[in-house]
């Protein structure tokens, strides 16, 4: 990005848009940066605590907090002078990241037919398998945002060499628990699906379990690391409920 | 022993449907939920009970039900052929289902989602705080022949009630507002957008229905490059080819296809309804004019437990109706015979 992107930005965000009769989408970016994600969560985590009248629902994408409210009960121009003064209360690329997070070391098998992609999509980020193992292994990664389906993370940011594009061509099913990636980011799958990133590891974690305890593992502001095993270890977690993973709080 | 519904047999796309779960967007889980919530509304209003209640719906075609005590129900949406113990009952209607009495229901004349009501709702275990199946996400699944559905506690008794059929089971005119993508397509593509005459395709489910048209597609230069963001029921994304895609229910919570525009809550039903090949056209209305919508159709629903009428039945339904005295006071007829041969 150059500066003179920069100033842009920051002369058009944040910027409020109404979505739909029911939606309002405040934006903090058109492309994802950290400092965007990290406004976006803790933005929508303060429009939770606030606890509007008339607020159904809300959320985050990657750069944007997103709410749901019934226009009958809290008119468009009431909702938007409420946002821009919350807006305006602070500095939100600056704010801390929401509380409650925890960091996730989750074991994952890089290559082999369990991530059959992974020499291609290294290539097109001009690396050896090795090194783009390093790079999954070494990058603390945060959940930018859940969704698409239920549970599934956006992960990011990798080095800036896995700015690599999605493929054009769909892959017809990549498992549940893969790992893939495109765009500096990396997917893991909470459903198998047809998807254009590319399959470069498998782990044993079922992100979505609707009868359980805990039905959703990972939540946006998480952050995960991924360590490195083989396959046999891998199928003996499948049992696990973290699918192996190691969890904790972070501070 | 808790009474219950049993499915004798299932069309394939049955399910337990309520007014969804809101609160997990967050998480990655749409709100889900009937494809046509004002159905339930009207099941509701049928039966003299909540809206929060669930009820089957049912995709083209019903299947065949019996319950374990008398029960009320109620039909709505998509009409379909019904009857109990073989005598055609009125859509659209609510009636009383004897206990171990047979109620078939067959495929839909037009629209594409009945749904099939019960005094005192279903009452099925609760998933993440509702009832209903959401398939796309794997909470619950279709309804099988074999399974039987808890009835839950009903005190009422009312039925024989009708409403006045509506018109949204054949397409037609569907306002839409602008998408937060409206101001990345060129004007010549939303007015295009406005002037084509659509139908709907055969690919859709309770995810989102395609649409179809002769003509050019409607992917605007921007098409690739946009980051993913929320996308919501009703939105009208124009995926890699340039057809246009409306999101229904289920859909995803997050999209990267621009999108040309968001059709109104108030018209998702008629779009939900429309069967493969019904006309659709799309009409952009102003901010003012979509709330206006939504209070009308808001009251509309408050609306409904008015509009009910007894239901008269139709003498053609009555198997029996030799064994009736129609008339009192017979006479020989003999009256407008003027010889008195």
């Amino acid at each position: 990005m150059t500066e003179g992107d920069a100033d842009t930005t920051t002369q058009t965000h944040p910027r409020i848009r109404t979505a739909g009769v029911d939606g309002m989408l405040v934006s903090f970016g058109d492309s994802l940066s950290e400092p965007a994600n990290r406004a976006a969560l803790a933005f929508r985590a303060e429009i939770e605590r606030q606890g509007w009248n008339g607020v159904e629902e809300s959320t985050t994408s990657l750069v944007s907090a997103y709410l749901r409210f019934d226009p009958l009960h809290l008119g468009h121009a009431e909702l938007k002078q409420k946002l821009d003064t919350l807006l305006s209360d602070r500095d939100w690329y600056e704010a801390p990241l929401p509380s409650g997070r925890r960091l996730w070391r989750i074991p994952a098998v890089f290559g082999t037919d369990l991530g059959p992609q992974l020499d291609q999509a290294a290539e097109a980020a001009g690396l050896t398998p090795e090194q783009a193992i390093k790079d999954f292994t070494q990058t603390r990664a945060r959940v930018q945002t859940i969704g698409f389906a239920p549970g599934q993370p956006y992960l990011g940011e990798l080095p800036q060499a896995w700015d690599i594009p999605r493929q054009s061509a769909l892959t017809s099913r990549i498992p549940e628990g893969a790992l893939a990636v495109a765009i500096r980011q990396l997917v893991l799958f909470s459903v198998a699906t047809p998807t254009g990133w590319q399959h470069i590891g498998q782990t044993a974690m079922r992100l979505f379990q609707p009868e359980a305890e805990e039905p959703f593992l990972l939540r946006p502001g998480d952050e995960v690391e991924f360590t490195e095993t083989d396959a046999e270890t891998l199928s003996n977690m499948r049992s696990d409920p973290h699918g192996g993973a190691d969890r904790s709080d972070l501070p | 022993m808790t009474d219950s519904l049993t499915i004798h047999r299932a069309g394939p796309g049955l399910t337990l449907q309520d007014m969804g779960r809101p609160g997990y967007l967050a998480l990655g889980l749409s709100r889900g939920g009937a494809a046509d919530r004002l159905a339930l509304a009207e099941g509701a209003a049928l039966l003299g009970q909540s809206t929060d209640l669930t009820a089957i719906e049912m995709t083209g075609t019903g299947g065949e039900f019996e319950a374990s005590r008398d029960t009320r129900i109620a039909l709505t949406g998509a009409p379909m052929a019904a009857a109990i113990d073989g005598t055609r009952i009125a859509w659209n209607a609510s009636h009383t289902l004897p206990a171990k009495a047979r109620l078939t229901i067959g495929s839909a004349s037009e629209g594409v989602y009945g749904y099939l009501h019960v005094g005192g709702g279903f009452h099925p275990p609760e998933r993440l705080g509702a009832h209903s199946a959401h398939l796309a996400a794997g909470i619950g699944g279709p309804l099988e022949a074999g399974d039987k559905i808890d009835l839950g506690p009903d005190d009422r008794t009312t039925t024989g009630l009708t409403l006045p059929k509506d018109s949204r089971f054949a397409g037609g005119t569907i306002r839409i507002l602008p998408s937060i993508h409206t101001d990345a397509f060129p004007q010549e593509l939303c007015t295009r957008f406005e002037d084509t005459a659509f139908t709907r395709d055969t690919r859709g489910n309770r995810m989102g229905v395609q649409l179809k048209w002769d003509g050019d597609g409607f992917l605007p230069e921007i098409g690739r490059k946009i980051v993913s963001e929320v996308i919501m029921p009703g939105d009208i994304q124009i995926i890699g080819d340039g057809t246009p895609y409306v999101l229904l229910s289920e859909c995803q919570t997050t999209g990267g296809y621009p999108r040309i525009a968001t059709v109104l809550p108030c018209d998702l039903p008629c779009i939900a309804q429309a069967p493969a090949g019904a006309p659709l056209r799309f009409r952009f209305v102003t901010l003012e004019e979509a709330v206006e919508a939504e209070r009308r159709a808001a009251q509309t629903i408050a609306d409904l437990p008015k509009r009910r009428q007894p239901l008269i039945r139709d003498p053609a339904t009555i198997p029996n109706l030799l064994s009736y005295q129609l008339i009192s006071g017979m006479t020989a007829g003999r009256e407008l015979d003027p010889e008195g041969a």
